[in-house]
């Protein structure tokens, strides 16, 4: 990875000076993940250009002893795009190598470091997740004027698109502080990735580097989002560090927001959610499935329910039964509550006698993430083996999906579907079931309807015929 | 003294009255369970009486375990009193078990001196006595309490020191025969077609001078019948005097069945509706000497309820015999034998409405059962019915054991009319079986800690970590497990050479194998595709048919991982249609006697399959690489014009600059742009099965002969023919060319090569089963592996060492749990015992090993 600075700032070799190194030798710095390497291309009183030459390490990054990173995926390979790309290894190596420079200290030159010089930035390969619009979102409004050229991922394969590398040039007239202090944050942040673990310490480096420059910066928050790794509390924090004098009223103003967007978001959610418990309280049901469980949204809606004296999740990943165990705090929750659930892993694909002796089961936008020819076995573990009183079955309905704007055409709601109904033929599958197994059917439409098109989200009713 | 085995027995007696020594004498250690030993564990004082209770749960908590695992169990305790006893009579009711009592009635003096020289007992006399009074009250009742055919009572030393124990085996107990049998379904009088159908097993006819049809079976061979000799059809007498004959003659063995135990009552006087077909038999029966009668009457009430054969792997009974019911005596045993499981609700017919205990059947043993006329035989978890209705007009059909084939003649007749039709395709799910009944997974089958016990390689442990992973895999992105018969295993490269420049050498291989006692090995191009298991049919119908599957598909092509491998089913249709034309054109259906072929191949290109991992990594990799290294190279060159010192670094970039673009094209071959199936290749490599047969037992070179020829039609252009050689291990010559050979094939962008010994399966010489294969990997190839600039000395060094062990151990199970899979499959054994290896293989799949391996 290769980043070069240029002035052409009179005497321009006064660079040196700024970054502490002498231009007419190489030097090299040992890193802990590689080496760097700083010497200049050119170098006379017109002009004049550093160059910082990283070598990462791609074999000792996969071979480090374990936990020395963070856990990702890119470092785990040996086929990894960490040596070659501008990264949160070059913020460090920049403030390994230009230390003095990054925090403006020239002990030589004490008035140029103040000083606002032309500057030219290059890095060879610049990872932007979101973007060249992103790429000037952050630095735009920093002044720079800037050139991207953005690569191919492959030349020979025109069809496979575009990479989300460019190469970068970066012009402004600023102190050489400065321009280090933006790519020391922004770099990262357009990679979108962190080598390290990312802790409370993270806020104070990105409060001090960006000091003076990042409460004015109309990106912040996606700066602070990415910077911090995703984390939301350490987001939090650090907006509302940085915007000190009023944390009360962003605060406020970040909460609305916030609803607003979970309203949009979740409002069909919420009401198939709220529909489904009611159905379920209506049947007069006191132990119930919830079948496929996921992440927990309905359990906490039953939870809340007296009325259900048992109430069992089962979901087929582990990873989301630890989800909803974490969600509904359930190793905290009073023993009387706990005793009530039950959360266990399990598949649609398996009888289970587990499953037995239920008044209800809840299967909620489940069917669509099985395979058709799997749904046969399905249909006799749940209503002929599992056989509850009760069975409330919901599914999209392919109709609906024309209203909503950001869903392709021809394309499912969510990319695990493996499939999407009409209501004609939900209805049709249900009857059949029903037919076989013995129930009586109920449908109801769920969310705002349109004319033509239905509900965004169908119910089915099932309750079992009462032997003769 | 004789004693069932299995039972429970109760040794009864006061403090003192010598049982322990008796059953120290008489029973191993193991078969005794003493409530002062237990006492013992519960408390370190065998004689707490504090602990008397924790001491006996205990001891019943043992003694369930013993019963259940069908072992003989002795009750060492003073059992005087009946409340003592009750729960032990109910455990072994529980388990079906027998129950003996041996009693020590020895005098109370005796007993009382007997304790008094016992230094760890300190007992008051009156504690004998009473136990003595108790035992005396317990006496009257024993019998009753279900000691009736086991009682032994003894009452002095002298009478228990002359005791000789002497085991009996349950009647049922015929674990010694081990056939071949021909397993003969519910004859009801047809004695025509009894006998033509002898005639197709090759059974001698002749008519002795009396008139009597004698029937000899092939040498070694013996006839068994699942009963229901009489009843509806029109020769009972033929039918009963033949059989009879038989069993005298030691050539067949017989279980009785409901009509066959009615029939005796009758015969004997009791007041019996003769529905069902009674009075038909009654009435022929009339003609019959009261001689005959009788011995028709002893000969039926003689009957064993079922049998359990061949070491336990084979149970006949007329209804079916569930696990926990085989080879065990009781009422409740019987009852199942005559009239399997009933909900004791009757149906629409009249008939009782049966539960199916064959859909949930998981034991081991092959059960063989009638009763309850079916149209086809059909295999449920390793139960068969093969009562096909003859004398309603279907036909009579035997099973030839250990062959597993159906033998069946068609019926001259419909003798009688059923009370539900069952000829007639649909009725209803109890007597028109399908093969949906046992496809239905359970999850008691794969979930948890699993230990599968595999032909190849003893037991395979599957952690539970690993079953939870599998779970989540096989339910969301699987394909329909009735498919999923096999996985391939992973493979391990060579042991690292140390040739510069390389990571891994032929070389390696063959010295493996040498070490090995292996001296014939044959190499094979490895494709730089991904690996496709294909299952094609014959037809849709055989598809249905063998697999149970409900869609019009010709078959399936997965991946490794068991996921479909097209989204777009069109392409899949076409391919499958298209191995299917090379199969018809090599007549392959005919040569294998199949109507479906499962193969192992590769399939390419890579890019098919691999397309997001090239985008998200590969590519970039690529390309940041290039550009990244290209503009390091031109600073590096103008700073060197500048009289800068760089000269080393420049080298160095140069170098590396000029493997990226080697990494580069070495991915590039292997991808390529597929719009239709035009633009695919498939590359067979084994010809894993057929019906009825695995190919384990060819080697590698008759697999490669035998797909060749499905390669060669020039109009195809999807099967491709792998390349491949044979090494003598043990000639340097020979060696020298295989090895060249690989440097050829890499150096024009191969992979590499997979290197396998001849046979299939080869067990070694060191420690059992040895690799299946190790695949040779070209250096060039290495590079998407390693990355761009592994080739670099800095990184080759380190890169070196890696270890092996933990991959090929998990080759060698997941090879063994594979090969399992598909013998499952072709013995037509139930589809969660197939499953429970393919979900093994892809439990042991997630374990944590070197991705780069």
């Amino acid at each position: 990875m290769l980043l070069t600075i240029s002035t052409t700032f009179s005497p321009a070799t006064d660079l040196g000076y700024l970054l502490h190194k002498h231009p007419a030798r190489m030097q090299s710095f040992s890193l802990t993940f590689g080496k760097a390497h700083v010497f200049y291309p050119e170098a006379d009183t017109e002009k004049c250009t550093a160059a910082l030459l990283l070598d990462v390490d791609p074999v000792g990054l996969v071979r480090r002893p374990h936990g020395q990173f963070a856990e990702n995926f890119a470092l785990a390979q040996y086929v990894s795009d960490r040596p070659y790309v501008a990264s949160s290894f070059l913020s460090v190596a920049i403030a390994r190598v230009f230390g003095s420079a990054l925090s403006g200290k020239c002990k030589d030159r004490p008035q140029l470091v103040e000083t606002a010089i032309p500057l030219k930035a290059q890095l060879s390969i610049l990872p932007c997740r979101g973007g060249e619009k992103l790429l000037r979102r952050l630095f735009e409004p920093l002044g720079y004027t800037i050139t991207a050229e953005q690569h191919a991922l492959d030349p020979h394969f025109p069809d496979w698109g575009q990479s989300r590398y460019f190469t970068v040039t970066l012009e402004n007239t600023c102190r050489l502080s400065e321009l280090l202090t933006h790519l020391y944050v922004l770099m990262p942040v357009l990679d979108d990735e962190k080598h390290y673990w990312v802790g409370e310490a993270e806020i104070e480096k990105l409060l001090k580097h960006g000091n003076d420059w990042l409460a004015e910066h109309p990106e912040q928050e996606a700066i602070a989002r990415r910077y911090l790794k995703h984390q939301r509390h350490l987001t939090r924090e650090a907006l509302a560090q940085l915007r000190e004098e009023d944390v009360q009223e962003t605060d406020e103003a970040a909460q609305t927001q916030e609803e607003a967007e979970v309203e949009e978001r979740i409002g069909l959610n919420e009401i198939r959610l709220a529909t489904v418990t009611e159905t379920l309280k209506q049947s007069g049901a006191k132990r119930i499935l919830d079948l496929g469980c996921g992440e927990g949204k309905l359990l906490r809606k039953l939870l809340a329910e007296k009325q259900f004296e048992e109430i069992v999740g089962m979901d087929v990943s582990h990873r989301a039964l630890k989800i909803a165990q974490e969600r509904l705090h359930y190793d905290r929750l009073p023993e009387k509550q706990k005793e009530r659930l039950r959360l266990f892993q399990g598949s649609l694909g398996y009888r289970d006698k587990r499953l037995t002796g239920y008044d209800a089961a809840a299967v909620v936008e489940v069917i669509e993430h099985l395979d058709l020819p799997r749904l046969a076995a399905f249909e006799r573990i749940l209503f002929e083996f599992a056989c509850p009183q009760t069975v409330v079955v919901t599914t999209p309905n392919i109709e609906y999906n024309v209203k909503f704007e950001n869903l392709q055409a021809g394309n499912f709601r969510h990319k695990d579907h493996r499939f999407e109904w009409t209501r004609d033929e939900f209805q049709s599958w249900v009857a059949s079931v029903a037919k076989r197994f013995g129930y009586d059917v109920v449908f109801q439409p769920i969310g705002p309807g349109a004319e033509d098109v239905g509900s965004p989200t169908q119910m089915a009713v099932f309750t079992r015929k009462i032997d003769e | 003294m004789k004693i069932p085995e299995p039972s429970l027995v109760l040794l009864i007696g006061p403090s003192g009255s010598g049982k322990s020594t008796f059953a120290r004498k008489h029973f191993k250690p193991t078969e005794i369970l003493s409530s002062d030993f237990c006492r013992g564990l519960v408390s370190d004082d065998e004689t707490d009486q504090a602990a008397t209770n924790d001491a006996f749960e205990v001891l019943h908590f043992i003694a369930a375990k013993r019963l259940a695992a069908g072992k003989l169990t002795v009750i060492d305790a003073t059992n005087v009193q009946a409340e003592a006893r009750q729960p032990l009579v109910a455990l072994a009711r529980e388990y079906h078990y027998l129950t003996v009592a041996i009693v020590f009635n020895m005098p109370t003096k005796l007993c009382q001196e007997r304790n008094e020289v016992r230094s760890d007992r300190d007992l008051k006399p009156h504690v004998v006595r009473q136990q003595r009074q108790q035992l005396r009250r317990s006496l009257r009742n024993l019998k009753r309490e279900g000691f009736r055919n086991f009682l032994y009572v003894m009452s002095t030393p002298e009478a228990v020191d002359a005791i000789h124990v002497e085991r009996q085996p349950l009647w049922t107990n015929r674990t010694d025969e081990h056939g071949p049998f021909d397993i003969i379904g519910d004859i009801h009088g047809c004695f025509d077609e009894l006998v033509e159908l002898f005639k197709a097993l090759g059974y001698a006819i002749s008519t002795q001078p009396n008139g009597e049809t004698v029937a000899e079976p092939p040498q070694g061979r013996k006839a068994v019948f699942v009963g229901d000799f009489v009843d509806r059809g029109p020769k009972v007498a033929e039918v009963l005097r033949l059989v009879m004959q038989m069993q005298k003659a030691g050539a067949a063995i017989c279980v009785p069945g409901n009509h066959d135990v009615k029939l005796v009552r009758a015969l004997r006087g009791k007041n019996v509706n003769p529905t069902h077909g009674l009075a038909e038999s009654l009435a022929q029966l009339e003609k019959e000497s009261a001689e005959f009668k009788a011995q028709i009457a002893e000969f039926l009430d003689s009957l064993v309820s079922h049998y359990v054969f061949d070491n336990g792997k084979l149970v006949v009974a007329h209804a079916g015999m569930k696990t926990e019911l085989q080879g065990r005596a009781s009422g409740r045993v019987r009852e199942f034998a005559l009239y399997g499981e009933t909900t004791g609700e009757t149906d629409e017919f009249g008939l009782p409405v049966r539960l199916n205990w064959a859909d949930e059947y998981r034991g081991k043993a092959m059960v063989v059962y009638g009763h309850t006329p079916v149209v086809e035989p059909q295999w449920v978890n390793r139960t068969i019915n093969i009562d096909t209705g003859c004398v309603f007009g279907g036909k009579l059909t035997a099973l030839r054991y250990p062959e597993k084939e159906l033998v069946s003649v068609p019926a001259h007749q419909t003798y009688y009319q059923p009370a539900k039709p069952f000829l007639e395709e649909g009725t209803e799910r109890s007597t028109v079986k399908t093969r949906e009944d046992d496809d239905i997974l359970n999850i008691d089958d794969v979930l948890g800690k699993r230990v599968i016990s595999t032909r190849l390689h003893h037991n395979v442990t599957i952690r539970e970590e690993n079953t939870i992973t599998a779970l989540e895999t096989i339910s969301r992105f699987a394909v329909d497990p009735k498919w999923l018969i096999y996985l391939p295993p992973t493979m391990s490269p060579t042991e690292t050479t140390s040739i510069p420049g390389l990571l891994e050498h032929p070389a390696e291989a063959f010295t493996y194998y040498r070490k090995q006692g292996v001296s014939n090995v044959v190499w094979e191009e490895k494709h730089m595709g991904s690996r496709a298991v294909v299952i094609v049919c014959r037809d849709s119908e055989a598809a249905k048919r063998r697999f149970g599957v409900a869609d019009d598909t010709l078959g399936i092509c997965y991946t490794r991982t068991g996921r479909r491998f097209f989204e777009d089913t069109t392409i899949e249709t076409e391919l499958l249609g298209q191995v299917k034309a090379a199969i018809d054109k090599a007549d392959y259906w005919e040569t294998f006697n199949t109507d479906w072929i499962c193969l192992d191949c590769e399939l390419m290109p890579w890019s098919v399959k691999a397309q997001e991992l090239l985008r998200q990594q590969y590519a970039p990799v690529g390309t940041s690489a290039r550009v990244a290294l290209g503009e390091a190279v031109t600073a590096l060159e103008t700073a060197a014009e500048q009289g800068i010192d760089v000269n080393l670094l420049l080298e160095d970039y140069r170098q590396r600059a000029e493997a990226v673009t080697e990494y580069v094209k070495a991915y590039q071959q292997y991808c390529w742009h597929v719009q239709s199936i035009a633009d695919l290749k498939l590359a067979p490599f084994h010809l894993l099965a057929t019906e009825g047969t695995v190919y384990f037992d060819k080697d590698h070179l008759w697999h490669m002969e035998t797909l060749a020829k499905l390669c060669q039609n020039p109009q195809d252009n999807l099967l491709f023919v792998t390349r491949y050689g044979t090494v003598e291990v043990t000639d340097d010559t020979s060696q020298t060319k295989a090895i060249h050979q690989w440097e050829e094939l890499t150096e024009q962008g191969g992979e590499g090569t997979v290197i396998k010994p001849l046979d299939f399966i080869v067990h070694g010489n060191q420690r059992g089963l040895i690799q299946p294969a190790v695949k040779c990997r070209g250096r060039e190839y290495l590079r998407i592996i390693y990355g761009p600039e592994y080739t670099l000395p800095q990184n080759l060094e380190r890169l070196r060492s890696r270890g092996l062990s933990h991959k090929r151990s998990l080759a060698l199970r997941e090879f063994a749990l594979g090969i399992e899979a598909l013998e499952r499959f072709v013995h037509r054994e139930p589809l969660s015992d197939v499953h429970e290896c393919v979900f093994g293989i892809l439990a042991l799949e997630s374990e944590a090993v070197d991705p780069r391996l």
